[in-house]
């Protein structure tokens, strides 16, 4: 193993939104920081290069937030999503700290645009990143370049160097080589191990193999795992993932936001025997986008195809790959590889509990079913129109919650208390505030403000 | 998208440019950096001649590229500032007029560096030809007569073609009547080339990768500017010449020189500087295919802001009759291959904006 002489004062594990936040905060502070990426160049940035807001409290209009959405409210939705799966102290404080975020992002290089079209109605509690994610680390890339701030692309973090409670270095392969790189303090923003499909697999039964991955295929929890058997103290259910039903032909990682299907609530959906099982008029899609990774999962091979036919076509956003398309009900079931039969006979029965009424698509109209089991509650219209369509759904897995527990100064606690010098930030610690469901653009606020924190409490330790 | 998304090479430049629009509609994080992406979202399906409309309304600005989380080595391999680039090369190809000239000057340097040489030829042929018995200025070189017998066809057939190549443009992308709020919106967008300031100002991604920069958007107003100040030069030069019985050569404080000299200095300067920025560049993100083409273009309009200088610097020198062939050379050359050049960019730039502010409006 080569042994690099140097002592970096300030050493961050990882390269994404959270890293970059703690890599900028402590070289302005003065310290020498240097940034180990695990992916290579082009994939930088983790989980972040795919995200498109963060959520921000604000008392008034900021820059391109409108009105204002203030502390209670905030945690109030959080409190909504996650059941009370919360530390209620560490979510205050994040909610609050997101408001001086904004303009200290500004000031980093990041550009903010308004919500997107055809987006959920976000303008008032998300800034949307001008150019996505992506765009926001590069910024921040070129902000830490100028500040002197060392990156290795392709560095694997293998294991993470503490004795008796004290940090010392790392030991990681760069571009394949073995490297040890010696610290005064470490950050740790390396993510949660969703892409450890054999991991998620222990936690979740074999299933989860069938399981797409919606971000970066680097976040292997490698780091997690060895905080984890030196004893760190961890939050957050270590069976759960946070996953969504999205189309089945994404690519098995990264696929990202364009994989997503609004179509849902304007369809039937059955699974691989053409029977529906559940109520896919429940409530509006942002409200319910999330649960029905779940139900998919729970199907058999952990497929569903959502059936809509050709006057619902144009009622939701469009995504990537054409939907598979028949002139009939038996058609399309053969062409999605289940039974065209069958189909038909769960369609049919759809359709004749039907009512009439008015179908309002961008809104709960009421239109339900009458007399079959599950329900559609709303958006109930029966499936008559030529051609019709199909979509193959597939859970994807967008992070997971299991983490290391931190304190409000984003330290890591392990066996013998307090860690002297190691931090985290990000989704490796993200479970800590969000123990279950998921807030949009909540991620990304989490690892602004933790990774603000380490940076400056890692740099004012080294001083 | 079409789920053969590793066969790329058996796709033409438009249906590689539908596919990839396709997953820009379904991401639209780029929304905030010019007019193609509003544009895209207005739609759920696109015909050819939207994806035409769509190339020649992209500026090239690359703040999409950079901003992508598509790109290569990632299996969706997208590139939209490239392959619009290129749909936007055959798009010339295809409306330009007559057909064999098609696409004669858009790729490569050397047909310009020929037609250059042809051009200067010429131009001293022409010179020593028709040599007038007397005259003042460079009118003792050339007569009024023969200047205006030369450029006047040189001008005007060039800006006929071209008017046939925008109106087979016109019905392809499904344009309506022009209303002064259109043409306003459009040269609005001209002047400050708004769809290179990156949305917000910042400017473009071209010579420093992913960081910003205002340097292009700068350099091509020096060029379009100073072009635009020669051009009414030569236009003041007309009117003083027919409407007041003024001759050239005029002093430095005629409206010919006021607008002339610098106009002819921001047209040198920007096209050099666009160049360098050019030559800083990522060539795979412009039509890669076009690259020689589009440099020997800038350095061709370069040329006749400099041979105008250098000539006028020279005024009353012997160097005058070689200097006035060169420019009148550069400057024949590039009217006549305006068709079939970068030039065309510039018509079908406004006309896209033309477009697009119907659409919006």
């Amino acid at each position: 193993m080569t042994d690099s002489t140097k002592t970096w004062d300030v050493v961050i594990v990882g390269g994404g939104n959270a890293a970059l936040c703690a890599a900028i905060e402590a070289a302005e502070a003065g310290a020498s920081v240097i940034i180990l990426e695990g992916a290579p160049l082009d994939y930088r940035g983790g989980n972040s290069r795919h995200t498109r807001n963060f959520r921000c409290m604000h008392a008034g209009p900021l820059s391109v937030l409108t009105d204002r959405y203030e502390e209670d409210e905030y945690f109030d939705d959080l409190l909504r999503v996650t059941k009370g799966e919360t530390d209620e102290d560490l979510a205050r404080m994040t909610i609050r700290t997101s408001e001086t975020c904004l303009p200290w992002m500004e000031k980093q290089g990041v550009r903010f645009q308004p919500s997107l079209s055809g987006t959920l109605s976000l303008s008032r509690t998300n800034a949307f990143f001008l150019g996505g994610g992506k765009a926001l680390v590069n910024a921040y890339y070129n902000r830490a370049a100028d500040l002197g701030v060392a990156v290795r692309y392709e560095a694997q973090v293998k294991h993470v160097d503490i004795q008796d409670g004290v940090f010392g270095g790392v030991d990681c392969e760069i571009a394949g080589q073995p490297t040890r790189i010696n610290g005064k303090a470490v950050v740790l923003a390396s993510g949660g191990f969703q892409a450890d499909l054999d991991w998620l697999a222990r936690a979740w039964g074999p299933a989860a193999k069938n399981f797409l991955i919606r971000g970066t295929p680097y976040n292997r929890g490698v780091v997690l795992k060895d905080m984890l058997d030196q004893g760190a103290e961890s939050v957050g259910d270590p069976t759960q993932c946070h996953a969504v039903a999205i189309d089945g032909r994404a690519p098995k990682y990264d696929g990202g936001i364009v994989t997503r299907l609004d179509c849902v609530p304007f369809s039937v959906v059955v699974n691989r025997h053409g029977q529906r099982f559940y109520d896919e008029g429940e409530d509006v899609w942002p409200k319910r986008y999330a649960i029905w990774g779940r139900l998919v999962a729970a199907q058999p091979d952990q497929v569903a195809y959502s059936i809509i036919d050709s006057k619902s076509m144009d009622a939701f956003m469009p995504s990537v790959f054409p939907p598979i398309q028949a002139d009939t009900i038996e058609g399309l079931g053969q062409q999605l590889g289940i039974s065209g039969t069958v189909l038909k006979e769960t369609v049919d029965k759809f359709n004749d509990a039907c009512r009439p009424g008015t179908f309002r698509g961008n809104e709960l109209d009421g239109l339900a079913t009458d007399g079959i089991e599950p329900p559609k509650t709303n958006w109930a219209r029966p499936i008559t129109e030529p051609p019709f369509y199909g979509y193959e759904l597939r859970p994807g897995v967008t992070f997971t919650y299991l983490g290391l527990k931190v304190d409000d100064t984003a330290r890591v606690t392990g066996e013998g208390g307090r860690m002297s010098n190691v931090w985290a930030a990000g989704e490796i610690m993200a479970g800590s505030i969000l123990g279950q469901g998921y807030l949009a653009g909540f991620g990304m606020t989490i690892g602004t403000v933790f990774g603000r924190i380490a940076g400056r409490e890692a740099a004012a330790y080294v001083a | 998208m079409s789920l053969d998304i590793l066969n790329l090479t058996d796709r033409t430049p438009t249906e590689e440019a539908r596919r990839q629009v396709e997953i820009c509609n379904a991401c639209r994080y780029c929304e905030g950096y010019c007019a193609v992406f509003p544009a895209i979202t207005k739609q759920r399906a696109f015909a050819d001649g939207d994806i035409t409309q769509l190339a020649n309304l992209c500026h090239n600005c690359r703040g999409c590229y950079y901003a992508c989380q598509y790109t290569a080595p990632h299996e969706f391999d997208l590139n939209l500032p490239g392959i619009l680039a290129e749909v936007r090369q055959d798009s010339w190809d295809r409306y330009a007029w007559p057909k064999p000239f098609a696409g004669a000057f858009q790729r490569k340097g050397t047909p310009i560096a020929v037609a250059l040489i042809i051009g200067l030829a010429l131009l001293f042929l022409a010179l020593t030809a028709l040599r007038p018995a007397s005259g003042e200025g460079f009118y003792a070189y050339l007569s009024h007569g023969g200047m205006v017998a030369i450029f006047a066809p040189a001008f005007l057939l060039p800006l006929a073609t071209i008017g046939i190549g925008l109106r087979r443009y016109w019905a392809e992308v499904g344009g309506q009547r022009i209303t002064f709020a259109h043409l306003r919106d459009a040269v609005a967008a001209t002047a400050n080339m708004r769809n290179l300031g990156g949305g917000q100002g910042q400017g473009c991604n071209f010579e420093e990768g992913d960081r910003y920069s205002n340097r292009r958007r700068v350099a091509h107003q020096l060029v379009m500017y100073g072009f635009l100040l020669c051009f009414a030069s030569t236009s003041s030069g007309t009117v003083l010449h027919y409407g007041f019985g003024l001759e050239a050569p005029y002093g430095l404080f005629s409206l010919p020189k006021l607008l002339g000299v610098p106009g002819g200095l921001l047209l040198t300067i920007g096209a050099g500087w666009l160049i360098r920025l050019k030559l800083q560049s990522d060539r795979d993100l412009g039509a890669a295919s076009a690259w020689g083409g589009e440099v020997a273009f800038v350095l061709l309009l370069g040329l006749t802001g400099l041979t105008g200088l250098a000539l006028y610097a020279t005024t009353g020198t012997a160097l005058v009759g070689p200097l006035l062939a060169i420019h009148l050379g550069t400057v024949l050359t590039f009217f006549l291959t305006t068709p079939y050049s970068k030039m065309v960019h510039g018509f079908y730039r406004l006309a896209a904006l033309i477009r697009d502010a119907q659409v919006r409006l």
